[in-house]
This record gives C-alpha cells, structure tokens and sequence, in this order.
C-alpha cells in the first residue's frame, strides 16, 4: 500500500526530521518504489524458511560473543566534552527538556 | 455496581554487575558525573556494543528462580526515541524473542499464598539522567546510568488493587536480592516499578483501558499511586466518561497522579533487530552450571522450616524474607537444636520466635540490620536453651538479652553476675509456700470456697517472696497440690 502525505509527515516527525511538504512528496515517491520492492519480495512463498535477522548463522556455539565483566574503561570525560557544544559540572547541557 | 482493579507491573532490576551491559565502564553508584560514562555509553560514532556475560547469567538465575522458559536463542533489539539522555536515539532492549518467558511468583496476601504469572523477562540497557534544574535554562545530562545493565520483568495483569500489588513488589524484591542479581537499593534506583492499571465492573471478562504509572521507586508511593489512580478512573467511568489510554506520573506531595505525555505521542518505538548484536544463543553446560549453583529459594526453604523445624507459618514466612535472615536463623536453630537435644519441639520454637521477636524490636529501634546484630547466632541459641531449661524466666531472659546487646558477655556469665536463676530447687520453694500458706488464711479459705481466682494472689505471694526467682509453673502445680491434697 502506498504511503500517504500524512503517513510521511509523521513519519518525519518520529525520526525528528523537518521535511517540507515539496520535499515529501520527493521522500514519498521514493519510500513507495522500496515499499514496491518489498512487496515483489513477499510474493515470492517462504514457507517453511526462518526469518533471518542477522547475515551470520546462529547455530549453537555461534551467537553472540560474550566479554567478561571486568572494568576496562577509564574516565576520560575531559577529551569527550572537549567536542561538546556546552558543558557544565562535568553535565552535557542541552536544550531545556520537559515532560 | 463494584469495581475490580486490575494491575500488572513492569520491574526494572538493576543487575549487580561491575560494568556495563555492553561496554567496559563502571557502573558503581554515585560518581562525578560523566566520569563512567566510555565511547560506547555515550554513543560516539564507530563504537560497537559487547555483551557482558554477567548479566546473561543474571537472567538465566532469575529464569530458573521463577519456572520459566530460558529461551535459548533470544535476540537484541533496537527501542527507538529521541530523548537526551539517550544519546544513541534508541535503547537496545529484547522485544519478540526475550531471554526469559513465562515463569511464575509466589507471594502471600493476608494468609492466602497467590501465585501471579509472569510474562517475560528481558536484557535492556538502561538510559542516562536529566537533570531540570536550571543550568542558564538549559538541561543537564549525567550519562554515568547510561548503559547499566537491567532486567525488565513483566506481569501479567492479575493483580487485584493496590495492596496486591505492593505484596507482589515485594516479593520480587525479595526474590531479586535472594538470588543474588540485584542489590534492591530503591533509593538509587535499584529497583523500580511502573504499574499498569485499569478497573473494570465486577465479573467483566474484558480488560478495561489502563494507564501507565512511570518510576514508583517505593512501596509506600506504589500503594498510594494504584489507589488514586483507581478512584480516578472509576470516577470518569461513573461520571459517564472514557478512560484515555497514557503514560502518568505520581506526585509524592500531592498524593496524585497526573498525564505525563500527550495522547500525540502515543508509543511508536519502531523495534528491530539490532544489526550490531548477534542473536544470544545459550548452551545447555552454562545453563545446567548455573542452575546447579542457585541457593535453595525463600519458597522451598520455607516450606522446609514448616515441616523439619515444626514452625508456624508466620514465622516461617517472617525468617525467609531475606537470604540473610534465614542464613542467620539457620546458624541460631542448628546450635539450638544441639544444645536442647531432647526438648519439646513447640515450645523451642516460641522461644525462639521469643528472641527473634526481641531482635527484631532491636533492630527497628537501632537502625541496624540483621548481618550487624551484635550477639552471635551461638550467643542467642545458649540464651534461649537457658529459657527451655528452666534457669531464667522469660523476663529475665529479657534483661539478658538486654545486656548481651550491650556486650556484657554471654548469657551464662550475665545470668550467673546478676543471681537470675530461677529457683528451680523444690526444698526451697516447697518452704516458700509453705509461709505464704501460712501467712494467707484468707486466700486459702476462698480457694477452698471454689474461688479459682485466690490461687493467683497466692502465686503472686510466692514469686514476691522468691523475689521473682521462682519457676512460676512450679509454684502453680506446688499451691493447687498442697490446697487440694
């Protein structure tokens, strides 16, 4: 199904992106040719595969790596608030935010 | 028309481990801001998250501490929102597949045990902390928290209102700790829960529309947030309106509950699988190791003292609160048992509910807890046998336990330096009777007249005379023999 105006607006807003309504319509011819792909995809029949999240398989033994818990990082907020726009008391300050 | 409440909670358990869930830095309570906080944790491009082992083992406890389904494939996904303190713009959570589904807790409500059915449990990491006050108007952002291992437990809505919820709450806190994956430290965050709540008419089957309570960080606000937030609702309906579905917030000094965010907003956390974590696959060696190091839980170590130690169900429930307050009445009853070898069971066991009793008020007066009492469980088991066999009265034993707590020594020695022995010696007593009998023609006349009640200010008599020290059940027997005989 193709998505509407509407669904792109919120769309943009969920991801926290400004899209005029002329870009949209841009955004929304492209996002409709992927959603296209997509759909010849599903017409082809996968019963009876497993979905595959991840490109590497999952066999036993073969999942997730798994670090031991130990401390490994020390403190070096001085070099990355360094780069930071505005820095207070050790805090990053941004934007006031309100519930 | 009735209502009934309906609650289910969300618990987010901060896992007791040393670093993080995906990266190297403490996660040690209390530093200078931003001071634990690594490339990972605040989300610099190019970094890669590596699972802590720890905190799958964490899981894989709780897991089997609650009966349920440790799936052994379960997979890392992506949480999508835009907040600052929450600089990667998603959280990594699990959504369809968590590590753990299912499983079932037990907890008391008044003296029904209710067992509540859980729905999963899941590895997330947690975010960092806003501060609000004002830095220029501006918000300050502390991203030590962000990272912190979690397991968010969820139940399923079988709650029954506020005091159930609070009793299920507790018993999960309980079982966290005794597992050992969680300190519960409410105070920092430890441990908190949001309620959901809805009400619907007495014997509706369907679920009414329910409303989130965010961050109860106490049992105390729990209580109080379910119960308010029930009469709100239940208001709306009454008055002929629709409950909203939301997010709300309680307000301590108000003693309410108030919408947190807009109805716009509404939840689209666009989950997938993160690409940068592979599927946690668990093998059946860690999971069986595991399971072979739990220690016995609060349940079955209950139910044991129930029926190898006799003891009532009150006092069972009371010792098994805690691991270490079982730990400690282990310690007490294994040197209680040794000690009074051939006693009656009932009555070793309200004595030693009598001095646990004792400590109890201690500890609540003192502030301490049950690792810093400061007699030994061996102390308080030779105390109590000094009760059973019949040396000290029980409120001599009072002013033992007094003085023992104050580190004047053991209970033999206090016993033995203050002359509490009772007089158990029948010569003694039969001639301490004998006097008052004496000296009481009047008593003894009315006792004799069928007035039961004399016998008492005889006793009495008696035990003034013995200055206290005479065994009171000895007296008794010792009187009604001489008055009948």
């Amino acid at each position: 199904m193709p998505l509407s105006p509407d669904e792109i607006q919120r769309l943009a807003r969920l991801a926290r992106l400004a899209v005029s309504p002329e870009e949209g319509e841009a955004v929304r011819a492209q996002l409709n040719r992927v959603l296209n792909l997509i759909d010849e995809m599903r017409a082809v029949d996968t019963a009876g595969v497993e979905p595959m999240s991840h490109a590497v398989a999952t066999a036993p033994g073969a999942g997730q790596r798994l670090r031991a818990d130990a401390v490994t990082e020390t403190d070096r907020h001085a070099e990355y608030q360094a780069v930071a726009p505005a820095v207070e008391r050790g805090l990053y300050l941004v934007p006031k935010v309100i519930e | 028309m009735s209502w009934e409440i309906v609650v289910g909670i969300e618990t987010h358990a901060q896992l007791a481990t040393r670093s993080k869930i995906f990266s190297g830095a403490a996660t040690a309570f209390g530093a200078a801001p931003n001071t634990q906080a690594s490339a990972v944790d605040i989300a610099l491009p190019g970094v890669l998250p590596v699972l802590n082992g720890a905190a799958v083992e964490c899981a894989i406890r709780f897991g089997i501490a609650v009966g349920g389904t440790i799936n052994r494939r379960s997979v890392f996904a992506r949480k999508n929102y835009f907040y600052p303190d929450l600089p990667k713009g998603y959280q990594i959570s699990q959504y369809e597949l968590p590590v753990v589904a299912g499983g079932s807790i037990s907890l008391a409500v008044g003296d029904l045990q209710k067992i509540v059915r859980l729905t999963r449990a899941h590895l997330e990491e947690d975010a960092g902390k806003s501060l609000h006050e004002d830095f220029h108007g501006m918000t300050g952002i502390d991203l030590n928290r962000a990272g912190t291992p979690l397991l968010e437990i969820v139940s399923e809505p079988e709650l029954r209102g506020a005091a159930e919820a609070v009793a299920y709450a507790r018993a999960m806190h309980a079982l966290v700790r005794w597992i050992g994956i969680c300190d519960g430290n409410m105070q920092e965050g430890s441990f908190r829960c949001d309620a959901n709540v809805s009400v619907r008419r007495a014997g509706d089957a369907a679920l009414g529309t329910r409303c989130e309570i965010k961050n109860l960080n106490s049992f105390r606000f729990m209580e109080q947030a379910i119960a308010y937030e029930a009469r709100r609702q239940i208001e709306i309906l009454e008055g002929g309106g629709r409950i909203e579905q939301e997010t709300r917030l309680f307000d301590p000094e108000r003693n309410e509950t108030r919408s947190m965010r807009s109805k716009e907003e509404a939840h689209d956390y666009r989950y997938f699988p993160d690409p940068d974590l592979l599927p946690l696959v668990l093998n059946e060696q860690d999971i069986d190791r595991i399971r072979s190091q739990m220690p016995e839980l609060p349940e079955a170590m209950r139910e044991r003292f129930m029926r190898d130690y006799e003891l009532p169900k009150e006092m069972a429930q009371a010792i098994t609160s805690s691991r270490e307050t079982a730990e400690d009445f282990e310690a007490f009853w294994g040197h209680l048992l040794k000690l009074t070898a051939n006693c009656d069971r009932i009555q070793g066991a309200q004595a030693a509910n009598w001095v646990m009793m004792q400590i109890g008020a201690a500890l609540n007066k003192s502030g301490l807890t049950i690792t810093q009492v400061p007699i030994s469980p061996l102390d308080r088991a030779t105390l109590v046998s000094r009760i059973i066999d019949g040396t000290i009265s029980h409120r001599a034993a009072g002013e033992v336990l007094g003085a023992m707590w104050s580190g004047e020594g053991t209970a033999d020695a206090i016993i033995e330096r203050r002359g509490l022995q009772q007089i158990s010696d029948a010569g003694a007593i039969e001639q301490l009777v004998a006097d008052v009998l004496a000296a009481n023609p009047k008593s003894v006349g009315e006792f004799r007249a069928g007035k039961d009640k004399a016998l008492n200010a005889l006793v009495g008599q008696v035990m003034k005379a013995s200055r206290g020290k005479a065994n009171p059940a000895q007296v008794n027997a010792l009187l009604r023999r001489k008055l009948l005989g």
